[in-house]
């Protein structure tokens, strides 16, 4: 990118091909990369009725209609499972972050007899593993199934990312770490005042990671919580959408007009409703984690 | 890791480092729960579990306690799920690994700045939505009257029900995985390519080289190590392709190419099933091969380029 100045004075006819060339399959990645939600989005506030007869590709909205989304509000499991995942993520990236910090912190300090035993002890079952089912008898075993610790306690600590943060830990200098303990202070002091606040970047990738993460993941809930009310907000969809049960909506049915056609326009409203809050966070987020993710992704 | 320091006697280590001990603790009761004691209990595999007997109390099965690999190894399930779980590997390494290091190399060549800003910000969109979700959205749209046949029908193709065929389940699974992560995994090579020394750049310059002279001799060469440790750990990883997106997108019509070992070990283990000991029998013969292939790819990498995982 440097070179642009340079370039601007001497840019040949094919210089100026490519540059179009690669604007226009830009420009064509873009439109696959929106169009998928774009879609979703017009099915969801197109009139039932029309889409119905609809052929072709779907550019604009059919008419106009927001009677899926005042349904999928309505629909009690959704925003159940909308509370659940929120009170999942919380407490979930409370462990993930306080026991990684933890280990990363532990596993930092090479001065320790022990260090290399806590560094094999750890890295190990990142090789191997038990597998699901005696992970699954073991969850059943410590008395967590059927509630939402069975989706938290089991995946505190993922050791990639733990070690990501370590690689992140082990960058700040240890003079610094000596002149905390001249002070008088122990190591929590150095994890709490030097280490996490030098560290901060690193820290919002965990945050990302495991977010993201807990966002993703279904199966687990899917064996561990059989109880409907317990279910995070994956599962409720993975019902609706995968698994194609009509969404009952009771009483209400019969308040609705073409109940029957709403199906395709309510499964897009929910593509919606539980996508958006994400892809309006992530701008947000997308400054921190471009340069945490540096820190572990290129060991050297 | 050859740390004089440790040299220094049990209690004096002790005395001195024993509040990094404590902090050890919750770790250490979490990998030993969640990690060692479930590796344990992978004798499971060779025994017929009983739930009334548990683990450790449950007999041995015949065979030595082989019984329940030689099931696998002789059932017609063997080779179909090592068959397509490669083959679903192989497909995504092919067709999924170039593709971010093709979008990196377009976004840099991009001149205006702001621009390539917001196609970054567009290809890492999709990453964010969830797998249930990309999975729905990917259900309606291989309906016969969904998007894929609407824009089919638009060449005049006839209606195909992509999900319920299993010759484009493939097609299907890595194709969306691509759409979800080029961007994602962009990142790492576009944080290579900035790494490169500019002034390598200026020199081709000076010497007439053009843009795609620049690419191959300066930029290629500069992620070269990335693009070779990111290859080898991908193909260390050929075996052990998850269950979570295959479940989501697996019809009884598709079954034939997208049964992989992961959904075999969980629906013979909580599906229909529940034979818990075979499941884990078929789930320990994976890992074993997943082990086996890491380390080699560990190994590999570290010859290679000197980098490894450890």
């Amino acid at each position: 990118m440097a070179n642009t100045a340079k370039t601007k004075i001497k840019r040949s006819v094919g210089d100026h091909v490519i540059d179009t060339i690669l604007i226009i399959v830009m420009i064509f990645l873009g439109i696959i990369m929106l169009y998928p939600m774009w879609y979703e989005l017009v099915v969801s506030i197109s009139e039932a009725t029309q889409l119905i007869k609809q052929r072709g590709i779907l550019l604009w909205p059919l008419g106009f209609d927001t009677t899926a989304y005042r349904l999928v509000f309505k629909y009690p499991q959704l925003l159940n499972g909308y509370k659940n995942t929120l009170i999942i993520l919380g407490l979930g990236l409370a462990v993930n972050i306080s026991m990684t910090c933890l280990g990363a912190y532990c596993l930092s300090r090479t001065q320790c007899k022990w260090h290399r035993f806590m560094t094999l002890f750890v890295l190990i079952t990142m090789y191997f593993s038990g597998g699901l089912i005696p992970l699954y008898l073991t969850v059943r075993g410590v008395g967590l199934y059927n509630t939402i610790w069975s989706v938290i306690i089991p995946t505190a600590i993922s050791t990639y990312n733990m070690i990501i943060l370590r690689s992140a830990f082990s960058t700040i200098p240890e003079s610094l770490v000596e002149s905390v303990f001249i002070d008088g202070g122990g190591h929590w002091t150095v994890l709490f005042n030097i280490f996490i606040p030098l560290s901060l970047p690193a820290m919002a990738v965990q945050v990302l990671y495991y977010g993201v993460g807990h966002w993703n993941s279904w199966f687990n809930a899917f064996i561990y919580i059989s109880d409907v009310k317990k279910q995070p907000v994956q599962l409720v969809l993975r019902k609706l959408l995968i698994t194609g049960s009509n969404i009952d909506m009771g009483a209400e049915t019969a308040n609705i007009p073409n109940y029957e056609m709403m199906a395709k326009s309510m499964k897009a409203a929910m593509v919606i409703v539980t996508t958006v809050p994400i892809l309006v966070i992530y701008p947000l987020l997308q400054k921190y984690f471009v340069g945490g993710m540096m820190i572990g992704s290129l060991k050297e | 890791m050859a740390n004089k320091k440790n040299k220094v006697s049990f209690a004096k280590d002790m005395q001195k480092n024993y509040p990094v001990y404590v902090m050890f603790l919750p770790v250490l009761a979490f990998y030993l729960i969640f990690h060692y004691y479930p590796m344990a209990g992978i004798v499971m595999a060779f025994k017929n579990y009983k739930a009334s007997l548990g683990i450790w109390a449950s007999p041995w099965t015949t065979m030595h306690g082989f019984k329940h690999f030689y099931k696998f190894f002789t059932s017609a399930f063997f080779w179909r799920t090592i068959r397509n779980t490669t083959l679903l590997s192989l497909y995504q390494l092919i067709f999924g690994f170039p593709a971010p290091i093709l979008l990196a190399l377009m976004l840099t060549e991009l001149r205006s700045n702001g621009f390539k800003r917001v196609m970054q910000t567009i290809t890492y969109l999709p990453h964010f939505i969830s797998t249930v979700v990309i999975c729905g959205m990917l259900i309606e749209f291989c309906l016969t009257d969904g998007l894929f046949n609407q824009i089919g029908a638009l060449f005049g193709a006839e209606a195909i029900p992509f999900l319920s065929r299993p010759q484009y389940f493939r097609t299907i699974y890595v194709g969306s995985g691509i759409w979800q992560q080029i961007g994602w995994n962009s990142i790492i090579y576009l944080a290579a390519i900035a790494g490169i020394d500019l002034q390598l750049y200026e020199a081709a310059e000076l010497d007439g080289a053009g843009r795609f002279r620049k690419i191959w001799n300066i930029t290629l060469p500069g992620i070269k190590s990335t693009i070779v440790v990111l290859l080898i750990m991908q193909i260390g990883r050929i075996m052990s392709i998850g269950h979570d997106k295959t479940l989501l997108l697996q019809t009884d019509g598709n079954l034939q190419t997208s049964e992989i070992i992961s959904t075999y070990v969980y629906k013979q283990g909580l599906g229909a099933n529940n034979d818990f000991s075979y499941s884990t029998a078929v789930n320990l013969f994976n890992s074993v091969i997943n082990f086996t292939l890491v380390i080699l790819a560990n190994f590999i990498s570290r010859k290679v380029s000197e980098t490894s995982l450890f």
